[in-house]
């Protein structure tokens, strides 16, 4: 502040409000702080795509359940009959619906995000708002979704008969909050370089796919042996299906180390997506 | 943000201000990850061959061009600022930076309260929402508070005339009422400092009118506005001062009348410093001479001829030639753009040669000093080559009435109305 001293003629009266605008170079400070002035902006925007999704379809919003639905269908004749993939003990359809609630949040979340800049490169180039918002509210926005279908797992859990303890209940949203985390770390990173390179929305589908494959959706990770099986949580996506999974089914208990790894895989991946998105965004309104 | 002490007289501050852009970055916006790998490759070829042969590491070549740079200058609380110069001057950059759209790459600006822009109508719509959710959706990302929203509502649905279209999406408005709305969102946003850039402003005559309508109307409540403008009639109607931009450097500021002449004086003599051929490289056309000459004919009139010259690299198909017609204050007086025209044509490699005549151009327009903006375009590219006041033109006086005096420009308006006057006989006797 003591920079613009000598020049430094407009002051402000209390209770009145000065934007300063200035160059911006290097890591620039998150400033939750504006996001969280913004707060309003960023339940529009979400409100929005929530309303826009599922407005031109013909079954509306009961696409949120017909798509985990169908593919837990498919999952279980090819994977649970055929090819007889193990399932914990479990029934293979329940199995696999658990695992796929949260790994379609994510994908989601992670394709959203990762589009949401390009998407909204008109409001972008026209008007200010930190930029954060805008993939953000696109990897929240999955959650009304990941209710819906939710809705489908307690009706499948009542007619398998299997019910979560109340200790193991607790995992089940810092399980989500690590999906989140996790979505919106690389959804970050994605976006602020698809705005650079239009590569990326090539990149996506690929990623999501085989990051499908590295995460025990379809197969229990209790086929790999122990250090393996702990390495395994430097995929954060792992921690979160085994969490969901145990914790509202109650087979195969996650091991801490693994997912004190995937915290720490987490976090690091959404602390540097938000100062890297930080960093790109004064290119932003250009390069769009 | 920085609270400070009382100083109530600036509303905006701008010290030592700079926009830099990339050139590549501007051509070919859409760059790809191979674009950049290879550029990469190649500058790391580049310099491990010339360290190889024990030379110097070549410069960098200058890929940068500054769109404003040193721009320094304040704006009193409830002063109109007009801000006036050609075509890539920088003013769309100004305005892009007060309003935080793009970050400045030196200096820096101050702002007191919130900023407005007409430069925003329609942003945050949304094809599939009513007009009641884009009104919010609009009205938040133009910065307003839910409440304050819910307080407005009425008010803009009715200023915009959609009553009863308020829960019909507004992909089924028509494109005026659709207009009016966002109109109407972004002018009860009610900030302290208007931003209004007409190059941008989108629509037709009647709504461009709103604009300015709404742009008076704020500045009579004593509210500060910046006016971007090529229209100089309207910006000596509206504003106290002027500011104006030349190759991104502020050129002058100052009282209005004395900045817009001296920028007229400045446009003149530019014309005749035009250096032929004016090229689009990246596709290989552009205009290769302009001439134009009053030709008198037999009744005393005179004929307008504009002669082009366009010169091509190679064959280009459908290629559309505009023409604008402007007073030399910058008034609109014609725009035939190719759509209203069809003025398109196949251009064979090598000059195109094309004349455009307008039969006694004297007996259509009041006696004054006029130029003409021309451009060429192509399927959907807008500008393709633009030639700013390409040509000025006086047209002789017209003794329209009778009266010995003739019909001017500047007193009474660019268009010639052979208007009549008869008395109707006989007088009636008033009850």
């Amino acid at each position: 502040m003591s920079g613009y001293g000598l020049t430094g003629r407009l002051k402000a009266a209390p209770g009145e409000q000065i934007t300063l605008i200035q160059p911006l170079h290097g890591w620039i400070a998150l400033n939750l702080r504006e996001i969280w002035r913004y707060r309003e902006l960023l339940f529009f925007f979400i409100w929005r795509d929530i309303k826009v999704r599922y407005k031109q379809t013909l079954l509306g919003a009961s696409w949120a359940i017909l798509q985990p639905v169908f593919t837990m269908v498919v999952f279980s004749v090819f994977f649970g009959r055929l090819a007889k993939i193990p399932s914990d003990g479990i029934p293979y359809p329940i199995f696999s619906y658990a695992g796929l609630l949260p790994w379609t949040f994510f994908a989601a979340g992670l394709t959203n995000g990762a589009n949401s800049l390009v998407r909204d490169a008109n409001l972008i180039k026209r008007v200010y708002f930190p930029r954060l918002i805008t993939p953000l509210s696109a990897v929240v926005g999955g959650l009304p979704d990941l209710l819906l279908a939710f809705l489908v797992l307690i009706a499948m859990m009542i007619y398998y008969g299997l019910f979560p303890t109340l200790a193991s209940v607790v995992w089940l949203p810092i399980s989500l909050l690590l999906a989140l985390a996790t979505a919106l770390g690389v959804g970050l990173w994605l976006a602020a370089l698809h705005a650079l390179y239009r590569d990326i929305r090539y990149v996506v589908p690929f990623l999501t796919q085989f990051w499908m494959y590295a995460t025990p959706v379809v197969y229990p990770s209790s086929l790999l042996e122990d250090p393996w099986r702990t390495l395994y949580g430097l995929n954060p996506m792992v921690s979160v299906v085994e969490g969901f999974r145990w914790s509202l089914l109650g087979q195969s208990e996650p091991r801490v180390s693994m997912v004190l790894l995937s915290l720490a895989i987490a976090s690091l991946l959404l602390v540097s997506g938000a100062y890297f998105f930080r960093r790109m965004e004064p290119h932003f309104a250009d390069t769009l | 943000m920085i609270h400070t002490h009382l100083d109530a007289d600036l509303a905006i501050e701008v010290i030592g201000l700079g926009k830099k852009y990339r050139i590549g970055g501007l051509i070919d916006r859409h760059r790809t990850l191979r674009d950049s790998l290879s550029a990469t490759l190649r500058r790391g070829a580049q310099a491990l061959r010339s360290y190889n042969n024990g030379e110097p590491r070549p410069a960098r070549p200058h890929d940068f061009i500054w769109a404003l740079r040193d721009v320094s200058f304040t704006v009193r609380r409830g002063e109109v600022l007009g801000v006036i110069g050609r075509n890539g001057a920088g003013k769309s950059t100004l305005l892009k930076v007060l309003t935080r759209i793009t970050v400045p790459d030196e200096g820096y600006a101050r702002i007191r309260g919130r900023v407005g822009s007409l430069l925003e109508v329609g942003t945050g719509f949304h094809l599939e929402l009513t007009g009641r959710e884009n009104t919010y959706l609009s009205g938040a990302v133009l910065g307003m508070r839910r409440e304050e929203i819910d307080r407005k509502f009425d008010e803009i649905v009715e200023f915009a005339g959609v009553e009863r279209f308020v829960d019909t999406p507004v992909k089924h408005y028509s494109t005026g009422m659709y207009l009016r709305l966002a109109f109407s969102v972004a002018a009860h946003l009610d900030p302290e400092i208007l931003l209004v850039d007409e190059v941008l402003a989108v629509g037709d005559a009647e709504f461009q009118k709103k604009c300015l309508g709404k742009m008076s109307d704020v500045a009579g409540e004593g509210r500060t506005v910046l006016f971007v403008s090529h229209n100089m009639d309207a910006v000596r109607q509206l504003c106290h001062s002027a500011l104006w931009l030349e190759r991104g450097h502020l050129q002058q500021i100052g009282p209005t009348m004395g900045v817009i002449q001296a920028y007229l004086a400045d446009t003149a003599q530019d014309r005749a410093g035009m250096v032929f051929p004016v090229m689009n490289e990246q596709y290989g056309i552009g205009f290769n001479d302009v001439r134009l000459a009053l030709v008198p004919t037999q009744s005393g009139a005179h004929d307008l001829h504009l002669e082009l010259e366009v010169l091509a690299r190679q064959p280009i198909p459908r290629v559309g030639i505009g023409i604008e017609l402007l007073t030399a204050m910058g008034a609109r007086v014609a725009y035939l753009d190719e759509r209203l025209t069809n003025f398109v044509f196949d251009m064979e490699a090598g000059i195109n040669r094309f004349a455009l005549e307008c039969p006694a151009i004297d007996r259509l327009l009041a006696a004054g000093d006029y130029v003409i903006n021309l451009w060429l375009t192509m399927a959907n590219i807008d500008a393709l080559v633009m030639l700013d006041r390409a040509v000025a033109v006086t047209i002789p006086g017209t003794d329209l009435y009778g009266t010995g005096l003739y019909v001017d420009v500047h007193k009474h308006g660019p268009v010639l109305l052979p208007l009549r006057v008869h008395r109707l006989e006989p007088a009636l006797a008033h009850k």
